[in-house]
C-alpha cells in the first residue's frame, strides 16, 4: 500500500484527506472551514475506483444511495397500506375477485401489480437486503479508517488545521504557563479528558459516540438476520387449531408431543350493571353487551409419554392448568399457545323421539353425536333407527342433491331408517333442521325434534420462535448505538501556542449549541478570547 | 373523580392558551430588552402550571378508569398534546426561545381542541387492550411523536422568517398549504362544534359494501350522502351526492366541512391581513437567531428519534408478539410507525452526511410531522386496522 508521509513525520494511508496525526491539509485549495467528517481519513471508496469490486463498493458506501433505498422503501410501505393486505382479507374468497369487486379497477390493478402481497414480494425483499447491504459497506467503509484516525490523533496541531476549524480564536497571553493549570482545571470540571505535550493541550469527551452510528448499524444488521432466519425450517412454528370444550386435541406443531385439553371457552361482555358506574356512558353508546370483556380458554397442557405408536392412544401426563387470554398466552417450553378466536354454541348432541305421525305416540328417543354419529340406534321392542347419511354441514349441491360443505356440524342433516314391527323394511326420512322429506313415498313414523346440545368452540394460536432472541439482542444493540450516538457528542477542545499567540479551536460532532455554552464558561475569567464560529462569517 | 378530571383539562387548555399570550408578548419585549424578560418568566410559569393541571388530568383519569387514559383516540390524542408540551417545557429549558412557545403551544392547544371532538366518555378496555404494555408502549410512542413535533414547530419558524414572501414561488404556496392545514384542524374544531350546540342529527338507511341496509347518523348536515342512503329525519338537508359503499360517506362529510370552514378561516384572514398568513407572521420571526432554531429542530430530532424508535417500535412489537402472536404483521398502523421511521433515519442521514441544514432540514421537519398526523389521523379513521382507535 502507497502512503502519504506528513511533514510532521506521521505516515498516513493514501487518499487521506487530513493527517491522522496533527491534522495538516493535504490538499493544495483545502476550505476555509475544514471538512472535518470522519476526521478527514482515507475512506476506500473515496481512494480506489478501478476494478468491478471498487464500484460496487463505491455504490453501496454512498449514503446518497442509502437514502434513495430508505425512500423508496418508505413509498412502497405507504402503497402497501392503501388497501388491506391479503392477509388481512376475508379467507373464504379469492383475492383475484375480491380486490376488484370491494376497489373496482383500482382495486383489480392493486391485485394484479401484486400490491396486495406487498411486503413478502421480491422486490420489496430485494429492497431490504439492499439496505442490510449498504449499511454493512457503509459502516465498514467509514469505521475503520475513523477509527485509525482518531486513535492516532495527536496532541499537537497543525496551525492551518486550527486556523480553519469551525470555532476559533486567537488571543495574546502575558503568561501562557501560568494560565495553563487553570485551563486545565476548568477543563477538568467539564469532564473532558486532557493531553498534553510541550503545553500543547488536547481536551477531549464523549469520543464514543462517534461509535454510536456504527453500534447500531450492527444492531439493525443482526435483526434483519434474525428476520431472514425465520426462513429457515424449524426455527419457527406457527399453526392455528379449533378445540371444542371437552375436547383433547394433539397441538399441531409439537410433533405429537404436547396435547391440550380445552375444559372450558369463556365469552364475557360489558354490562351495564356490573361495571363501575365512570363505565356507564360508554357502555351505553356502545349498547349494553356489545363490548367484549374476555377471551378465555381454560386449558389443561399434557405430554406424551413413551414413544409415539401409531394407531394407539397416546400416554398423557399433564403438565399444566392454565387459563389461555387474550395478552396472556401459554408458555411451555419455548411454545405459547395464544386465544386468537372462538365460536360459541356450536350444535353438539341432537335428540329426535322416534314417533308415529297419527298418533303422535312415542317409541323412544335417540341422541346423535354430531361429531361421530352412531350407525344404529336401537330403542327395544324391536324399534331402530339408522343413520344411512350423515351430511354435518348441509346444502343442496348444484345437482340438487344433499352434500356437506365442511364437516363442521353448522347445520346437520340425516338420513334416518326407522325399523319398526309393523313396517320390518323400514321408512326412510330425509331430516334436516326444520324440514323433513319423505323420499320414497308417505311414513306413517317419524323422527321428531327432541332437543340438541351445544359447545363453544376455541382457536388457538400455536407459536414457537427461535429467532426472537436474535431479534432481541439485535433491537437491544440498535438501541444502544442509538442512545450512544444521539445523546453524547463527541467534544475537542485544543489549545496552542504558536509564535507567541495562542490558538483556541474545537470541534463537536454535533451539537454546537452545547460546545459553545461550555466554550464561554471555560473561557470566563480567562485572558483567552471565546472563539468565534467561524461558519457565521459565510452569511 | 372524573369530573374533577374533566375540569383538570379544562383548566390546562385555558392556561395554554394565556401562556401563548404572554410568548407572544415576549416577542414585542424583545425590543426593550433589558434583564430578564418578565413576559417570557410569566408564559413559561403558566405554561408549566398548565402541564400540571393537564398531568392531574391524566392521574385522575387514571384511578377513575383503574388503566391508563391513553385507550381511545380522544385520550390518545390529549396525551400527545400533553407530551408537546412536556417536551416544549424541556427544550424551553435548554435554548430559553420564547418564539418556540408562540408556535409550539398553539400546536398542541389544537391537538387537544382536534382530540376533544370525538367521544369523552372513560370507555372500559377490550381483551386486547388489557395489558401493562398499553402505557407502557403507547405512552412511549407519544412522547416520542411529541419530542419530533417540536421540530416541526422550529423548522415552521425558519421557513417563516426565510422564504421570501416578495413574490410568489413554490416555496410561498407550500408554506400557505402548511398554516391552511392548521387552520382547517380550526376549522375541524369550529364546525364541529356548532353544529353539536345545534344539536344536529340527521339518519340515513343505506346499503353497505356487504349489500346490508343499515343506518348511520350524521352530525352535521350531509353534503355527500351514504351510498344509496334515504334521509330519515325530517326537515334535514337532502346530500348533494351519494357516495360508493367502500367509502365513509359521514367521516368524508366531516373533512369536507372542515376544509370548508378552514378556507373561509383562512379567507378572512387573509381579507384582514392583505397579505399571506406567512407574510404577516414574518415580522414575529425577524429577529430570531436562525442558526439556533435549526438546532432546536435537529436537536429535537435527535432527542426524539431514540424514543420514538423505543415506544412505536420496540414496546409495539414486543407487546404485538404477546397479544397478537406476531411482533410484526403489516397492519396498516404498523406500517406507517416504520414508515415515520424511515423518514426520519433519512432526515438524519442527509443531515449528518449530506449537509441538509437550514431550510431544506426545515421542510423535512414539516414533512415529518405530516407523516405523523398521517398516522394519528388518517390511518385511525380512514384506513382501519387492528389498532383499536379505528373507527371511534
Amino acid at each position: 500500500m502507497e502512503h502519504v508521509k506528513c511533514e510532521c513525520g506521521h505516515v498516513n494511508p493514501i487518499g487521506t484527506v487530513l493527517c491522522e496525526s496533527c491534522g495538516k491539509p493535504f490538499e493544495e485549495n483545502a476550505p476555509a472551514l475544514l471538512d472535518m467528517r470522519y476526521e478527514g481519513s482515507a475512506r476506500r471508496s473515496q481512494t480506489y475506483n478501478k476494478t468491478i469490486i471498487d464500484k460496487v463498493w463505491n455504490f453501496f458506501s454512498s449514503v446518497k444511495v442509502g437514502v434513495w433505498l430508505i425512500v423508496i422503501t418508505l413509498i412502497a410501505s405507504a402503497i402497501g397500506t392503501i388497501y388491506p393486505q391479503e392477509m388481512y382479507i376475508p379467507p373464504t374468497v379469492t383475492p383475484a375477485e375480491y380486490y376488484e369487486e370491494q376497489y373496482g379497477w383500482l382495486g383489480k390493478w392493486y391485485y394484479q401489480l401484486g400490491f396486495h402481497d406487498l411486503y413478502g414480494s421480491w422486490w420489496y425483499m430485494l429492497l431490504i437486503a439492499l439496505i442490510g447491504v449498504s449499511l454493512v459497506i457503509c459502516s465498514l467503509d467509514r469505521v475503520v479508517p475513523l477509527y485509525r484516525a482518531l486513535k492516532k490523533q495527536g496532541v499537537t496541531r497543525n496551525e492551518q488545521f486550527l486556523r480553519r476549524q469551525r470555532l476559533f480564536s486567537s488571543s495574546h497571553v502575558d503568561n501562557y504557563e501560568a494560565l495553563l493549570p487553570q485551563i486545565k482545571e476548568k477543563l477538568a470540571k467539564h469532564r473532558y479528558h486532557i493531553r498534553e505535550e510541550n503545553g500543547n493541550i488536547l481536551a477531549e469527551k464523549g469520543r464514543f459516540s462517534r461509535w454510536g452510528p456504527y453500534v447500531n448499524h450492527i444492531g439493525l444488521i443482526i435483526f434483519l438476520i434474525g428476520a431472514m432466519l425465520r426462513f429457515v425450517p424449524g426455527m419457527y412454528v406457527d399453526e392455528v387449531f379449533w378445540i371444542r370444550e371437552g375436547e383433547t386435541k394433539e397441538i399441531p406443531g409439537t410433533n405429537g408431543k404436547y396435547f391440550l385439553k380445552n375444559e372450558k371457552f369463556i365469552f364475557q361482555v360489558y354490562e351495564k350493571e356490573k361495571e363501575k358506574k365512570v363505565f356507564q356512558e360508554a357502555i351505553d353508546r356502545v349498547g349494553s353487551g356489545m363490548m367484549a370483556k374476555n377471551y378465555q380458554t381454560n386449558a389443561v397442557l399434557y405430554e406424551r409419554v413413551g414413544p409415539i405408536i401409531p394407531g394407539e392412544k397416546p400416554k398423557l401426563k399433564k403438565v399444566k392448568s392454565f387459563s389461555i387470554r387474550v395478552n396472556e398466552p401459554l408458555k411451555h417450553d419455548h411454545y405459547a399457545l395464544y386465544q386468537v378466536d372462538f365460536k360459541l354454541n356450536e350444535l353438539s348432541k341432537m335428540s329426535f323421539h322416534l314417533i308415529d305421525k297419527q298418533t303422535n305416540k312415542q317409541f323412544g328417543t335417540i341422541t346423535v353425536d354430531l361429531l361421530q354419529p352412531k350407525d344404529e340406534y336401537d330403542l327395544g321392542n324391536g324399534y331402530r333407527v339408522q343413520l344411512l347419511s350423515y351430511f354435518p354441514d348441509f346444502y343442496f349441491d348444484e345437482e340438487g342433491n344433499p352434500a356437506t360443505k365442511s364437516k363442521v356440524p353448522n347445520n346437520p342433516a340425516f338420513v334416518f331408517k326407522m325399523i319398526t314391527p309393523d313396517r320390518p323394511d323400514g321408512e326412510v326420512s330425509f331430516t334436516a333442521i326444520r324440514q323433513t322429506i319423505e323420499p320414497l313415498g308417505d311414513n306413517k313414523y317419524k323422527m321428531a325434534f327432541a332437543g340438541m346440545e351445544t359447545r363453544n368452540v376455541s382457536a388457538l394460536t400455536v407459536r414457537r420462535d427461535f429467532t426472537l432472541w436474535i431479534l432481541g439482542l439485535g433491537g437491544a444493540i440498535f438501541m444502544i448505538g442509538l442512545i450512544q450516538g444521539m445523546y453524547w457528542n463527541h467534544r475537542r477542545i485544543w489549545i496552542q501556542r504558536i509564535n507567541g499567540e495562542v490558538l483556541v479551536a474545537a470541534h463537536t460532532n454535533k451539537n454546537w449549541f452545547g460546545l459553545k455554552k461550555e466554550l464561554a464558561k471555560i473561557c470566563e475569567g480567562t485572558p483567552l478570547v471565546m472563539p468565534v464560529d467561524q461558519a457565521d462569517k459565510g452569511r | 373523580m372524573a369530573q374533577l378530571s374533566s375540569t383538570l383539562l379544562y383548566i390546562a387548555f385555558v392556561l395554554y392558551l394565556v401562556a401563548t399570550f404572554f410568548f407572544g408578548g415576549a416577542i414585542r419585549d424583545k425590543k426593550a430588552k433589558s434583564g430578564p424578560d418578565r413576559w417570557a418568566m410569566i408564559g413559561i410559569a403558566v405554561t408549566i402550571a398548565g402541564f400540571v393541571a393537564q398531568l392531574g388530568y391524566f392521574v385522575t383519569r387514571w384511578i377513575a378508569a383503574g388503566h391508563a387514559p391513553v385507550s381511545n383516540l380522544f385520550e390518545f390524542t390529549t396525551f400527545f398534546g400533553m407530551m408537546l408540551v412536556g417536551a416544549f417545557i424541556v427544550i424551553y429549558f435548554i435554548y430559553k426561545t420564547s418564539l418556540l412557545g408562540l408556535f409550539t403551544l398553539p400546536i398542541a392547544i389544537l391537538v387537544i381542541a382536534y382530540a376533544s371532538m370525538f367521544p369523552r366518555e372513560i370507555s372500559p378496555l377490550i381483551p386486547a387492550l388489557q395489558s401493562d404494555w398499553l402505557h407502557i408502549h403507547v405512552t412511549t410512542a407519544a412522547a416520542g411523536e411529541a419530542i419530533l413535533a417540536v421540530s416541526f414547530a422550529a423548522g415552521l419558524i425558519y421557513l417563516i422568517c426565510v422564504v421570501d414572501q416578495s413574490k410568489a414561488s413554490k416555496r410561498t404556496f407550500w408554506l400557505e398549504v402548511i398554516l391552511f392545514c392548521l387552520i382547517s384542524t380550526l376549522g375541524f374544531v369550529a364546525a364541529t362544534t356548532a353544529f353539536r350546540l345545534a344539536d344536529y342529527e340527521a339518519k340515513f338507511e343505506w346499503i353497505d359494501k356487504n349489500n346490508q341496509q343499515t343506518e348511520m347518523v350524521y352530525h352535521m348536515p350531509a353534503l355527500v350522502g351514504p351510498h344509496e342512503g334515504k334521509l330519515k329525519t325530517e326537515g334535514r338537508m337532502e346530500p348533494l351526492v351519494d357516495m360508493p359503499a367502500i367509502i365513509n360517506a359521514r367521516k368524508l362529510n366531516t373533512v369536507i366541512w372542515s376544509l370548508f370552514a378552514g378556507a373561509i378561516l383562512y379567507g378572512l384572514l387573509r381579507l384582514v391581513l392583505r397579505k399571506r398568513i406567512a407574510a404577516a407572521l414574518q415580522p414575529l420571526v425577524k429577529n430570531i437567531n436562525l442558526d439556533l432554531v435549526d438546532e432546536i429542530s435537529y436537536r429535537s430530532v435527535a432527542i426524539g428519534f431514540p424514543v420514538f424508535t423505543l415506544g412505536a417500535l420496540v414496546f409495539a412489537m414486543i407487546w404485538a408478539q404477546i397479544a397478537w402472536t406476531r411482533f410484526w404483521g403489516w397492519d396498516p398502523k404498523e406500517v406507517w410507525a416504520l414508515i415515520t421511521w424511515l423518514f426520519y433515519a433519512a432526515f438524519l442521514h442527509l443531515r449528518l452526511s449530506k449537509g441538509w441544514h437550514g431550510e431544506r432540514s426545515a421542510w423535512l421537519a414539516v414533512i415529518g410531522f405530516a407523516i405523523i398526523m398521517f398516522n394519528l389521523v388518517a390511518v385511525n379513521l380512514v384506513i382501519a386496522g387492528l389498532h383499536s382507535y379505528a373507527g371511534s
